[in-house]
């Protein structure tokens, strides 16, 4: 005979005002297997606790129910006390007769009504409970950041600190991401390459750290604590124990192409280092364009070599290596503004975006710092910047604010008018958003001192008169049309998730939103794992982000990585999958439903009319599995069945609430 | 010069919000059903003024009219000339980064402001009625009989009189118009709108 406990809490007066709590406790102590009910005002707090444990040793009780709040505040609290008055945690129901019920209804005759029925819902699931125990996994201390930009080398440089080994996994020849193509930071106007630098250096010569350049994730197996993810090591066609980075190869490789890193306006050679401070400063062979490679001639950057580094004959190497917990810091694209025909459709050699923009004001970027029109080369005097292109444009673009966009180009703006005296910066905005520290004063300054003079309104039209850009606008505020004949327009185009972020996260086993940038498992409270545990996020791969934020992200993922890394091994919830083999018909359909790479097939032998035989069946990794449940419900046969919240669970809550 | 100070007076007068307000919903709605288009999704970014080839002989700009309307004052949206200089080039539409189509919320405008009575310029309306008259009547429309209507019902008879030997000369103009083929069914097109509850003259 089950013998089932209740309790009603008031929680202060949330719960009663709206549910007449001594009525529910009453109503109750009739339901089958009831054999005490009471209420009380605050059931969380230590004295309702000692309500709950003296009532189970005085009553025998077997199994609670309490109705209280969400089980996402209190659930933790009151297995707890389960623990600590002698009982399986999992007999204990929670009925959520707050947020479910006296929050939501304003009437208390018809609330209570309603309580009652969660109360006897609850009971009839408590009965069928069953004693449920978490497991443990071992953890494997070392952690994999895939992705080496600022975020990705702050998340390393916080783990290797906390004294675990950590892998930087890059698919460029260099890490330093996207700040290395960035001039100067807001609001302080510091070169970016000065703070980046040191930190690139501190990861390549930590003794934890180790770089893996050039390279991508190809697989991605396991489960939290014990990650097995294959590496491909794309073939560099140089070998990097013997290369000194002297640099004779590409200064006198013949092949020029346009460069990646300066955005088109530069070129490199087909042997290159991505930029003057790469780290690892190792170059690669881009094959697609050497000389070598397309014609079978060439081969000087092998004969000048006086280490004997270069290496045609190398090939893409695949290895595996365990990991316990896994950083995901892929960083942003930058919006194609092509779409916008009105904008000249991309094909404006002095339409260019804000990123390029950055390289032309780099001391090290093409034009070695001077502000240089790309169609003539000529020093443009008057500057248009359009904000919010691809941004906030449900028409063309992205709904979404890019967030960044209105500091860097206060700080363009700002710098326009530092390096061309005679300048003119016009900014074409919709709203001025500066919500950071010290950032509104950075954009005052930009008005006040520096004059860059600031219109209200999105342009609608660029075209190109002789020389001359004709941008076309209406300054809102004045409620009239302006037109601007400009040198140059500077595009603060919309941060975007990269090309390849749904393939990753589908690699991984981790959700994204609609926009391809990374979930979190909570907005709040979670911002940096995912949903799939062991999984964390940092930087802007997870939504526009500036670097203040991406470094804070990185490490609040790094100190999420060492907790985890700390411990030797980890429980896990009992909330899971599990199989029933002998009615499970091995269709599959769970494989592909799960969302966390939960369930494989496996073999199993059995005796069927005397005969031994083999079949398949699901098979659930315990590790893996989040207790979604999604498997119970695409099952046909109802093989599977959510520990906890078993389909006879469930129809004993529907049979209460309908019968 | 008293008339303009006295517009300027009335233009720059303090609008009191809260009545306007209080319809600004309705009307909101009311613009959804009829027009298809939904003004509190403009976020008043400009960009439809900036590109529109009329709007330096509008009072209100395109934008402000939106905002009028948001601002549930569609009565001055109404009488305003705007709506009525707007060609439905559609550039502002094609450019919307919010989708709110101001030229489909434009002819919607027209439509009611005809039916309240409500026309800025009482020669806009004229004109549109003497061309839909014309396009009925003959299919297409004929020059020299809209200009000379236009011009005697406006009370202004002898106001292009001086281009007229020279137009004809050049073939510009004819006194007598053209039709075209077939054109019952222009005139079954007219007596559809007139049944779906359309209006004509």
């Amino acid at each position: 005979m089950k013998r089932v406990g209740v309790f009603i809490c008031h929680c202060g007066t949330n719960i009663a005002h709206t549910v007449d709590c001594e009525k529910v406790a009453k109503t109750a102590a009739e339901f089958p297997h009831v054999v005490f009910s009471t209420d009380y005002k605050y059931m969380c707090s230590e004295p309702g606790q000692m309500v709950i444990k003296n009532a189970i040793k005085e009553h025998k009780l077997d199994r609670i129910v309490v109705a209280s709040c969400s089980p996402r505040m209190h659930e933790p609290t009151f297995r707890k006390c389960m623990e600590s008055a002698g009982l399986n945690p999992y007999l204990m129901e929670m009925a959520n007769i707050r947020e479910h019920c006296s929050w939501v209804h304003p009437d208390k005759e018809k609330g209570t009504e309603k309580a009652i029925d969660l109360v006897k819902m609850a009971v009839a699931k408590v009965v069928k409970n069953t004693p449920l125990t978490r497991s443990s996994i071992p953890i494997h201390k070392r952690a994999l950041v895939i992705g080496g930009g600022i975020a990705g080398i702050q998340a390393a440089l916080d783990i290797a600190d906390a004294g675990y080994v950590v892998d930087i996994v890059e698919k460029e020849p260099s890490i330093g991401g996207r700040m290395a193509q960035v001039d100067k930071t807001f609001p302080t106007l510091d070169c970016s390459a000065c703070i980046l630098t040191p930190k690139m250096v501190d990861a390549a010569q930590h003794p934890n750290i180790n770089l893996v350049t050039y390279s991508e994730i190809e697989k991605v197996e396991g489960y939290v604590g014990n990650f097995e993810v294959t590496i491909r090591h794309k073939a560099r066609s140089v070998d990097v124990s013997k290369c000194t980075g002297c640099g004779t190869c590409w200064e006198k490789c013949p092949t020029k192409v346009a460069s990646e890193f300066e955005l088109g306006l530069g070129t490199r050679k087909a042997i290159y280092t991505p930029f003057p401070q790469a780290v690892p400063n190792k170059p690669v062979i881009d094959r697609d364009n050497c000389r070598y490679f397309k014609t079978g001639k060439c081969m000087v950057c092998q004969k000048l070599c006086p280490t004997g580094a270069v290496d045609y004959t190398q090939e893409d190497q695949l290895e595996t290596i365990r990991y316990g917990a896994i950083v995901v810091a892929t960083g942003f694209d930058l919006f194609d503004h092509s779409v916008y025909g009105e904008y000249g459709y991309g094909k404006y050699p002095d339409v260019i975006t804000g990123l390029q923009f950055e390289r032309l004001i780099n001391a090290s970027g093409p034009t070695a710092g001077k502000i240089k029109r790309p169609s003539d080369h000529k020093e443009p005097k008057t500057i248009v910047f359009i904000k919010c292109v691809g941004s906030r444009d449900e028409a063309k673009g992205k709904p979404y604010c890019s967030k960044t966009c209105c500091m860097y180009t206060a700080k363009h703006a700002t710098l326009v008018k530092e390096k061309i005296k005679d300048s003119q910066a016009i900014v074409f905005y919709m709203d001025v958003r500066t919500p950071g520290k010290n950032y509104e004063e950075f954009y005052q300054r930009a008005v006040d001192e520096y004059g860059v003079q600031y219109v209200r309104g999105r342009v609608s039209k660029i075209y190109q008169k002789g020389d001359k850009l004709i941008v076309k606008g209406e300054d809102t505020l004045l409620g009239k049309q302006v037109e601007v004949e400009a040198d140059m327009v500077v595009l603060a185009t919309a941060m975007v998730a990269r090309s390849d972020a749904g393939d990753l996260a589908r690699k991984v086993g981790f959700s994204y939103d609609q926009h391809d940038f990374f979930t979190e498992a909570h907005p709040k409270l979670r911002p940096v794992e995912t949903h799939t545990a062991g999984v964390y996020l940092a930087g802007a791969c997870q939504g526009p982000k500036d670097i203040p934020d991406s470094v804070s992200q990185a490490s609040a993922a790094a100190a999420k990585v060492c907790g985890l890394l700390s411990k030797n091994e980890m429980a896990t919830e009992p909330i899971i999958s599990a199989v029933n083999e002998s009615i499970c018909s091995g269709c599959g359909l769970c494989i592909s439903i799960c969302p966390y790479k939960a369930i494989d097939l496996k073999t199993i032998t059995e005796r069927v009319h005397g005969k031994m035989l083999e079949r398949q069946v699901a098979a659930v990794n315990s590790g893996l599995c989040q207790g979604c449940g999604a498997c119970t419900v695409a099952c046909r046969s109802s093989a599977l069945n959510l520990r906890g919240f078993t389909n006879e669970q469930i129809l004993a809550e529907v049979d209460a609430l309908c019968l | 010069m008293l008339k303009n100070l006295e517009e300027v007076r009335v233009f720059m007068e303090r609008i009191n919000l809260t009545p306007g307000l209080a319809q600004a919903k309705p009307i909101r709605d009311s613009l959804k059903e009829h027009c298809g288009t939904d003004v509190g999704r403009c976020y008043q970014c400009g960009k439809c003024t900036a590109g529109c080839p009329v709007a330096f002989a509008m009072d209100y700009t395109p934008r402000e009219i939106v905002r009028l309307l948001q601002l549930g004052l569609k009565e001055e949206a109404l009488k305003s000339k705007t709506i009525w200089l707007c060609a439905t080039c559609d550039t502002c539409s094609t450019r919307c980064p919010r989708e709110v189509e101001p030229a489909k919320l434009m002819e919607g405008l027209r439509q009611e402001a005809k039916a309240k009575g409500l026309v800025a310029d009482k020669r806009l309306d004229l004109f549109n009625d003497l061309f839909l008259q014309l396009v009925e009547k003959y299919g297409r429309v004929h020059e020299m009989g809209l200009i000379l209507k236009f011009n005697l019902l406006s009370a202004q008879p002898l106001k292009d009189a001086g281009h007229g030997p020279g137009m004809f000369l050049k073939g510009k103009i004819n006194p007598l118009p053209h039709t075209i083929k077939d054109n019952g069914e222009v005139k079954q097109i007219f007596a559809r709108v007139r049944a779906l509850g359309g209006e004509g003259k």
